[in-house]
């Protein structure tokens, strides 16, 4: 099965952070991708500019109608995504528990709907 | 075979069942129908004597038959690609591997699967009782006081996300085991507290709930022997469970512990729970927090009367839940012992401190345990008041008539 690993956390806090301490969040974003890329669950996976970037967009009547800013206004903001591959839910945690965001952050869950 | 045989054959049986048919079909949808359709073809058959040998295969495999004439019509209504492949999968798995310890391994599969800590304490507790204790969608939710449309969505919403979010049928392993199976035991243990006093409603207790949390833990018990949180958990419940017939007048009344009439405790159901205790005890390792609680019930149990009950050992054994397992609810029931053993006034003192530091914001037993004090201490007036906050604060008829009682004698 596939799933999103989808990344929340405080943009707010982020921008706190001290140099060094960012520095350290690249490198273990860089390790945790690196090995999930090794096992094979890797399938993609990207961070996001901050919300203050966001523009939501919605069509009514025909009319298409844009808004500043993210769709809603949250504690904690999407930040990033993986998609990976893994065999059922546990596997799937496992994953998202090792994302360095978990610690700070928050990881929804979410397996890809299947067509069939 | 008398109908209430075979209705205790299919009570013992189903759960064990239909655990099986979820591996074999692999959707609990489908197992449930399938078990649907082997019961009711076993009411049929068996009442004139050809009763099978073993039962439970028999289900199993009158069940799996009838999964598969189920996917047969769907591929004739539908022409689905995936109902046939389904099928091909159905007919690999062969008929003799139902045996009893495929069965155990399938009802721990399905009480984890039950338990996944991907569903909040409220459904685990849902789909464990209407799946591994076969409790009807309507038992379950008069067992959480909500209305029977609402419970059978709730129930259909967990079984999607099983299917959906591809939650495993399997027992954990390893580093996974442990905290899962306390995941387990808490289950059991809600469904026993909600059974011994009831959250709201007209009864103090729900015994069918009370029945169905030893069940299980006896299961459990079976199925991984050797643990002592397990036989902890299963003592605790016996021994609580013991004293049900001396806990309420028959009109419906709490009865304290310190009025109740000890010979009605169920004494046969007290020795079980003693030995647990125990063997629970003598399981090497640091002491579990279920085993500590069992010892504590197994002095009450012992007990001649509520004077000469071993308060000082009692008031010990929630100091040592305090250094294992700390929560308010404990340090509650630690300032009640203490109250037999260095009196009321020093109970109040740990009590206040516990609120000074907000821990029990809104457990309704706070003001409770507080009135009880407040009148041993002769101080009327705060006693008459904590009884009112806490009728206010229960939901529960016998406890506010209790409350009411109690003021009443106080002169209020």
């Amino acid at each position: 099965m596939q799933y999103l690993l989808l990344i929340y956390r405080n943009e707010a806090e982020l921008g706190k952070m001290g140099a060094a301490e960012r520095q350290q969040m690249m490198t273990d974003y860089g390790a945790f991708t690196q090995s999930i890329v090794q096992s094979g669950h890797f399938k993609a996976g990207d961070g996001l500019q901050p919300t203050t970037t966001a523009t939501t967009v919605r069509v009514r009547d025909g009319k298409m109608l844009t808004t500043d800013g993210p769709f809603a206004e949250t504690r904690e903001q999407l930040g990033g995504y993986y998609l990976v591959e893994a065999k059922d839910l546990d596997t799937a945690l496992g994953i998202a528990a090792r994302i360095p965001g978990a610690r700070t952050g928050s990881i929804e869950v979410r397996p890809v709907m299947i067509y069939d | 075979m008398t109908p209430v045989e075979i209705e205790k054959i299919f009570r013992d049986e189903a759960g064990r069942a239909l655990a099986t048919l979820i591996r074999l079909v692999g959707d609990f949808d489908l197992a449930e129908d399938a078990l649907q359709d082997a019961v009711a073809a076993a009411l049929q058959r068996w009442p004139d004597g050809c009763v099978p040998s073993n039962p439970r295969a028999w289900l199993v495999n009158v069940g799996r038959n009838r999964a598969i004439d189920r996917v047969r019509r769907q591929i004739a209504f539908r022409g689905k690609q995936e109902a046939l492949a389904h099928e091909l999968l159905l007919n690999a798995s062969g008929q003799d591997e139902v045996t009893d310890v495929a069965l155990d391994d399938d009802m721990l599969r399905l009480i984890f699967t039950c338990c996944h800590p991907s569903f909040s304490a409220e459904v685990q507790v849902a789909l464990t009782l209407r799946t591994v204790c076969g409790l009807t969608s309507a038992q379950v939710a008069r067992a959480f006081l909500v209305g029977e449309e609402a419970m059978a969505q709730r129930l259909l919403r967990a079984k999607q996300k099983i299917r959906l979010a591809g939650i495993p049928y399997e027992v954990p392993e390893r580093d996974a085991l442990e905290p899962r199976l306390r995941g387990v035991l808490a289950v059991i243990y809600l469904v026993f507290t909600e059974g011994y006093v009831a959250t709201s409603g007209e009864d103090l207790m729900r015994p069918d709930l009370a029945r169905e949390a030893i069940r299980l833990a006896r299961l459990i018990d079976a199925l991984m022997p050797g643990r002592g949180e397990v036989k902890g958990l299963l003592a605790l419940m016996l021994l609580h469970d013991a004293r049900r017939a001396g806990r309420q007048t028959a009109g419906g009344d709490i009865v304290l512990l310190e009025e109740q009439d000890r010979t009605l405790w169920d004494h046969v159901q007290i020795t079980e729970g003693l030995k647990l205790v125990e063997d629970a005890l003598r399981v090497p390792g640091r002491p579990q927090s279920y085993a500590v609680q069992a010892a504590i019930a197994a002095l009450h149990a012992q007990a001649p009367n509520y004077r000469d009950t071993d308060w000082p050992q009692i008031a010990g054994l929630y100091e040592v839940l305090l250094r294992i397992s700390p929560s308010p609810v404990v340090e509650l029931n630690h300032a009640a012992a203490v109250s037999m053993v260095d009196g009321p006034a020093r109970a109040l003192d740990l009590i206040d401190a516990l609120e000074a530091r907000g821990g029990l914001g809104g457990y309704e037993l706070l003001p409770a345990v507080r009135a009880d004090l407040l009148r041993r201490l002769g101080r009327l007036d705060a006693a008459r008041e904590a009884y009112r906050s806490a009728s206010a604060a229960t939901q529960l008829a016998p406890l506010r008539r209790f409350y009411a009682r109690r003021t009443a004698e106080l002169g209020g």
